[in-house]
């Protein structure tokens, strides 16, 4: 690390020779500023950028034997696209783009109405002890890790979980369903545990924009003869529109997001077929297999379609709503 | 607040404490349940039907987990994991936050930009794993901390607080000749400190809940953080839930690991869970302001 520091102030020192001695002045002023910003970056240049690096891979034909990695990464035989056309070639490709897309509309169609009902309704309640401890609770699902969601809702729904137990008592059911045997079911399995996990965080900042509302705004309604739901409906609702829309447009953007955690958790083999998604079949081939240069491949063609899609809607959330990410 | 009034507004009300009612159920129900179980006897619990007190009662899983050297290790790591690697990295965030959060920094946009841009583009989880292979961070310590030293959003979150903070008293201090070192680290740190707090929490949470690293990452059995280990009795647990049939005929012994291992994993998972509860509830004062700046950070 500090080698690397005395490299970067000698490169610094030369290029400021040329500039001229006003930005070397104000390099000088500024070198305990440059010096802060050292750790960061070197953390970043190394954890986030050294693998955009390392996305050359996707190119090659690794293989791992023989020398060190850079020397196996420089001396494998260069393939151009090849792992790309093998996997949209390959019988995996459709599924696997399936499976993605199809749990990633799911949850977006379960979760990104429930925080909104949720806000609505925490909104509509009067402040104290039950408002306190419904809004806390709702939200420790996002505060665990997938390994212990995982485990509860394996729990849950597992042949004799509660809730087997509770359709039974109902009569809606004669005998347990076996949630994770039937591949059709892990669709809206990761729907509903993603909405789960992830409602009472994002009711918060929903409350938030309700709490900028101008109060004179219910009152005015209230004048005008308007029942609560219908100043839920009329004032409260339009209020939400503009964060509605960033946030809906926004996770447009990453929807080949579709997670790992869950999926991975959750799976089990006799339904691998509708549950597994780009990153679990990253995985899968590139390190549990040990295809590394088509795991690289494609982790590459998600990163780049991801890309574009976030790109490409912030440019869109931004004409709607003159609000950007960046 | 509004006086409740006609049936209407009656059935209103009603309606909106239902959905409330029943998310605190989902949401509260299902840890109860856990709860419930790691407190019951193991030759009790394969019969099924727990479901809001335990039938009988015992500590059972709870003393085997002391006794559960795996466990026992998973939690040391994971709390030495969470005590190093937090407060290194609001140390990080907050120097690079403090340094961008100056206007007058050279090159602030393009330094600015090399930040934002990871959170857009990543190299995908290969390249990565071949990168930690390459600096050696694998099967080490390390490779819970380095890579989680630097969090984008976090420091966004902090450098627009820093970047509200009046300039008067830095300026008087820097006329005193401190430098910006000792500014940030004897004035701005200081006020900062609820800020820096929020995201240490946070960055806390993360260091304890993660556990892809640990379990692709090392392999040294003494390396494995407590989320590693729950995973292992989750595989087991679910080889055993889902090869029910074809394994009818397998030995009793078998069966009796399985049983008892299954015991252990809702007693683990409590304990994995037991600190985030503790915790959480005193994120919120802080996190709806976080919540709030990076929704509009600039």
């Amino acid at each position: 690390m500090e080698a690397s520091l005395g490299q970067e102030k000698r490169m610094n020192a030369q290029l400021n020779r040329k500039k001229g001695t006003s930005a070397w002045k104000k390099i000088k002023q500024q070198k305990w500023l440059f010096l802060m910003i050292l750790p960061g970056f070197l953390c970043t240049l190394l954890i986030s950028y050294g693998p955009m690096f390392g996305m050359y891979m996707a190119f090659i034909n690794y293989s791992p034997g023989g020398g060190s990695f850079f020397y196996q990464f420089f001396h494998s035989p260069f393939i151009g696209f090849t792992w790309f056309e093998y996997f949209f070639n390959s019988g995996d490709f459709y599924p696997i783009m399936r499976n993605t897309l199809a749990q990633s509309l799911l949850s977006l169609l379960i979760g990104f109405p429930a925080p909104i009902i949720l806000a609505l309704a925490l909104n509509e309640v009067r402040q104290g002890l039950f408002k306190r401890v419904a809004q806390t609770v709702s939200y420790l699902p996002h505060f665990v890790s997938w390994v212990i969601a995982a485990n509860i809702i394996i729990t849950m729904l597992s042949s004799q979980g509660p809730l087997n137990q509770l359709l039974m008592a109902l009569h809606f059911i004669d005998k347990p369903i076996l949630f994770f045997q039937n591949g059709h079911m892990f669709w809206w399995i990761i729907g509903f545990s993603n909405t789960w996990k992830d409602m009472g965080f994002n009711a918060i900042i929903y409350l938030a924009a309700i709490t900028s509302i101008n109060s004179e705004l219910y009152e005015a309604a209230r004048v005008d003869g308007a029942n609560r739901w219908k100043q839920m409906l009329n004032v409260t609702l339009p209020a939400l529109v503009p964060t509605i829309t960033i946030l809906l447009i926004l996770s447009l953007g990453n929807i080949l997001n579709a997670g790992f955690d869950q999926q991975y958790l959750l799976q089990n083999t006799t339904i691998l077929q509708y549950s597994d998604v780009i990153d679990t079949y990253t995985y899968r081939y590139g390190l549990q297999n040990g295809m590394l240069s088509y795991g690289a491949a494609v982790g590459l063609f998600k990163s780049a379609v991801a890309f574009v899609l976030v790109v490409s809607v912030n440019a869109w959330s931004r004409r709607v709503n003159q609000q950007s990410l960046y | 607040m509004l006086k409740i009034s006609g049936t209407g507004e009656r059935i209103f009300m009603a309606g909106i404490y239902l959905i409330l009612l029943f998310v605190l159920v989902i949401t509260f129900y299902p840890f109860w349940n856990i709860f419930v179980l790691s407190l019951n006897s193991a030759s009790d619990t394969v019969r099924g039907g727990i479901t809001f007190w335990p039938r009988e009662f015992s500590l059972e899983s709870y003393k085997q987990i002391l006794q559960d050297r795996e466990i026992i290790n998973g939690l040391k790591v994971t709390f030495l994991r969470t005590i190093v690697g937090a407060p290194l990295t609001v140390l990080v965030i907050s120097l690079l936050a403090y340094s961008l959060s100056k206007k007058e920094l050279l090159g602030r946009r393009w330094i600015g930009l090399f930040f934002v841009f990871t959170m857009y583009f990543g190299g995908g989880l290969i390249p990565y794993y071949m990168i930690l292979k390459s600096v050696h961070l694998i099967d080490t310590f390390s490779v819970y901390i380095i890579p989680n030293l630097m969090n984008v959003f976090f420091m966004i979150i902090v450098r627009t607080f820093m970047q509200d903070l009046p300039a008067e008293v830095e300026e008087s201090a820097k006329l005193d000749g401190a430098n910006d070192l000792q500014i940030y680290w004897r004035i701005v740190m200081p006020v900062s400190l609820p800020v820096l707090v929020t995201i240490g929490l946070f960055a806390a949470i993360n260091q304890w809940n993660s556990w892809f690293d640990s379990y692709v990452f090392t392999y040294d059995p003494d390396l494995k953080t407590l989320q590693a280990v729950l995973v292992k009795i989750l595989n087991q647990f679910q080889t055993k839930e889902f090869t029910n049939d074809s394994t009818a005929q397998l030995a009793n012994s078998v069966k009796r690991i399985a049983v008892s291992s299954d015991t252990i994993r809702m007693a683990a998972t409590m304990v994995a869970t037991l600190p985030i509860i503790m915790v959480y509830p005193f994120l919120q004062r802080y996190f709806v302001k976080g919540m709030t700046l990076g929704a509009v950070k600039s």
